[in-house]
């Protein structure tokens, strides 16, 4: 197939490759039963801790792969969600969980926590989302007392992907109420601390191989020592993960919207209607040709993300927002299109098309609402204008 | 322990064409894969190196310059030596010259424990192989097998049948072949994939093999192939309706059956 030339490199082709084949002989076979169990991918992610693919983004002094460019992992993201954005967000919810980590925390507590996670001997979660804060993440209430040597957390997450499966969870809560969004601080908290519990598993729309729950604070008793920075630096580390996390929602996006056009293109082919093949039909073609055109832009939108961030860019939040925000709506729409074009085979679940639908809505919600993404882009505008005026 | 995997490479589809001059299989332009039972029998190797550190995987395979490909997997997957043998002299050579071939090549290696092959290849699906070079070495083979656990000086073994299966023990040095139920084979890391491409394959001759020249290729191959086809498909039979109309199916059955003297 022609393809633009993204320059990618000898570990990136590789990568993608490989975990093109990963997709299609491990994880196509099984997702459709993953989908109708809710089962969580364990051994899927097993397999791709030994392929070397849990640790692409995390150093080698860490164990990781120690990859020079953030797009290998986002290729990695990429080709599992063209087959399942479920499987998919299991596995990138591990850097989310362990973004804090990178960002913020001691050379010591990186050497405790990080390699387990690159090996994909334990799983990471991220925890931020209550019941009474999710655009609004400053309006968090679990709160954090230090109490001699340890921290007492009280409070409850809600939606949490990776909740109950991962072992390190990243969680922010209040230290000082009276600092708004500047007395939230981050913790590292393991599975097995006193007081840390779970609670119920969401049934949801779509991504039903992902878990999602509620992790339960009751005077959890979390170390002194696990507190990522100093305090007050959760909301800032919070901010910093997703700006390097939103490409990886993109990437899911772009993923599963190729995943959805290959599935239409095959079909179109077969289905004979009116005598043809349903695809020689040119208002067909004309809406397949948007769809293809939508997700190759949006690829060069990531692709190019991700190597402003590779070269050291310090502000790039607002590019992070836009490419969630193109891509994930891209998806939701190219994925609506392949129920369309597919007919009332598309509607049924022996094609997979009516999953990638459902699938696609979470990417507008989670990692910030598109309207969250609007705003940050419009507030980046209007700084960026304000200070181009002087 | 040191293990030895022999690995065949093979077209990667069931509809090859064969030259109907020469009685043999056409490969040109299909995609050529590792046979299937041989990765079962290479994860195998993989699965006890695991279990058992300091376990050492060499993968031997004759063929032309491009099995290399299939032994860069190997290397890929987690193999820690690859050997091709490789010598125009072994061209056009059948189960037994190519089974002389490889134990030659094995011979040349250092002390082996275990020789694992897969139960058959798809191409050929003739299961001689992996007996013949137990046979050129004189060692013990046990065909089939989908369960090996090493204990001491011996293997303990389960080899399968269609209705059943047998607990057996042989000592070592042995060779095995694998059935696709012993285990799935892993796809290969990236460290490993990376590492495969600077991989300096060991090659063969016939030469360094000391293997005798008039035992390999055309030459050393007795095996001659009078005709090759693709069998006219069976018909599907007569059929009667049992569900619609039970009775009827029954006696038109039986009488069927009486009529051929068959009960
Ligand atoms: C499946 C799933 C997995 C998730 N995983 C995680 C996770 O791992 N970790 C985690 O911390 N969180 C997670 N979340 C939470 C997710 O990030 C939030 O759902 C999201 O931030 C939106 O918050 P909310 O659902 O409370 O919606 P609300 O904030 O209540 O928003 C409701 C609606 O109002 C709109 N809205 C809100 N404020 C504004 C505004 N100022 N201007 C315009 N419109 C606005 C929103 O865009 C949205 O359309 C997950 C959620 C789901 C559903
Ligand atoms: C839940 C459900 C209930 C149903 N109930 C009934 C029922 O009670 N009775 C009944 O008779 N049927 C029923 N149907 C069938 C329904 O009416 C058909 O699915 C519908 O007519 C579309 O036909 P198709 O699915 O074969 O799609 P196709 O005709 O194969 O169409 C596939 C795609 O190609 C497009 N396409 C086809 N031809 C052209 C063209 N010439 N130009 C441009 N685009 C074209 C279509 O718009 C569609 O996007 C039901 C279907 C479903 C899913």
């Amino acid at each position: 197939m022609a393809e633009l030339n993204y320059g990618l490199t000898e570990s990136q082709i590789e990568i993608r490759d490989m975990v093109r084949e990963f997709a299609e002989t491990r994880v196509k076979p099984v997702r459709a039963e993953l989908d109708e169990k809710e089962e969580f991918p364990r051994a899927i992610l097993n397999e791709l801790g030994k392929m070397d693919l849990m640790g692409l983004y995390i150093p080698s002094e860490y164990g990781g792969f120690g990859a020079e460019s953030s797009l290998d992992f986002i290729i990695a993201i990429e080709e599992l969600s063209r087959v399942c954005i479920g499987v998919s967000v299991s596995y990138a919810a591990n850097a989310l969980g362990a973004d804090p980590i990178l960002i913020g925390a001691s050379d010591e507590q990186k050497k405790k926590y990080l390699p387990p996670l690159a090996s994909g001997e334990k799983l990471a979660a991220f925890a931020l989302t209550e019941p009474n804060a999710g655009s609004d993440a400053g309006g968090i209430q679990t709160t954090a007392v230090l109490k001699g040597d340890k921290y007492i957390l009280n409070g409850t997450k809600q939606w949490i992907t990776n909740g109950g499966e991962a072992d390190t969870y990243t969680v922010m809560a209040v230290t000082d109420r009276n600092k708004g969004p500047r007395g939230v601080s981050c913790f590292i908290v393991e599975k097995g601390m006193p007081g840390f519990k779970f609670g119920k598993k969401e049934n949801k729309l779509g991504i039903h191989a992902s878990a999602t729950r509620e992790l339960i604070f009751e005077d959890a008793e979390v170390p002194k020592a696990n507190i990522i920075g100093r305090e007050g630096m959760g909301f800032i580390l919070a901010m910093r993960t997703f700006d390097v996390s939103r490409p990886g929602i993109a990437a899911q996006g772009g993923g599963l919207a190729q995943g959805a056009l290959d599935e239409v293109v095959n079909y179109a082919r077969q289905r004979v209607q009116f005598g043809r093949p349903i695809i020689a039909n040119q208002g067909y073609q004309w809406t397949l040709a948007d769809m293809a055109t939508e997700i190759e832009a949006s690829r060069a939108l990531l692709y190019s993300v991700c190597r402003t961030v590779d070269s050291g860019a310090k502000d790039y939040s607002k590019f992070s927002a836009m490419i969630k925000l193109y891509a994930t709506d891209v998806a939701m729409k190219v994925t609506t299109n392949a129920v369309q074009l597919l007919g009332g085979y598309g509607y049924m679940k022996e094609y997979p098309v009516e999953k990638m639908m459902r699938d696609a809505k979470i990417l507008q919600i989670y990692e910030g609402t598109n309207q969250i993404q609007r705003d940050v882009i419009g507030a980046a505008l209007i700084k960026e204008y304000a200070s181009a005026k002087k | 322990m040191h293990v030895v995997v022999c690995i065949k490479q093979v077209p990667g589809t069931t509809k090859v064409a064969i030259n109907p001059e020469t009685n043999t299989l056409i490969r040109d332009g299909v995609e050529a894969i590792i046979n299937p039972f041989d990765e079962n029998a290479l994860e195998a190797a993989l699965a006890l190196k695991d279990k058992t550190p300091g376990t050492k995987v060499t993968v031997v395979c004759m063929g032309p310059p491009q099995a290399e490909n299939a032994l860069r997997e190997a290397t890929a997957r987690g193999a820690d030596n690859v050997v091709l043998l490789c010598d125009r002299a072994f061209a056009g050579s059948d189960t037994w010259a190519t089974s002389y071939a490889l134990a030659q090549g094995i011979k040349a290696l250092e002390k082996v424990d275990i020789i694992y092959c897969g139960k058959q290849a798809i191409d050929g699906d003739t299961a001689q192989v992996g007996p013949g070079v137990a046979e050129f070495l004189g060692w013990p083979v046990i065909t089939y097998v989908r369960k090996l656990d090493v204990e001491g000086d011996t293997v303990k073994i389960e080899r399968v049948f269609e209705d059943g299966f047998e607990k057996i023990e042989a000592p070592l040095p042995v060779v095995v072949t694998v059935v696709k139920e012993m285990n799935v084979p892993r796809m290969a890391s990236l460290k490993g994939r990376m590492r495969a491409k600077k991989e300096q394959i060991k090659m063969l001759t016939a030469e360094s093999a000391k293997a005798d020249p008039n035992e390999v290729g055309l030459k050393g191959s007795p095996t001659r192939v009078v005709k090759i086809f693709t069998p006219p498909k069976k018909t599907s039979g007569q059929k009667w309706d049992g569900i619609g109309d039970p009775i009827h199916a029954a006696k038109t059955l039986v009488g069927k059956l009486k009529e051929q003297k068959l009960v």
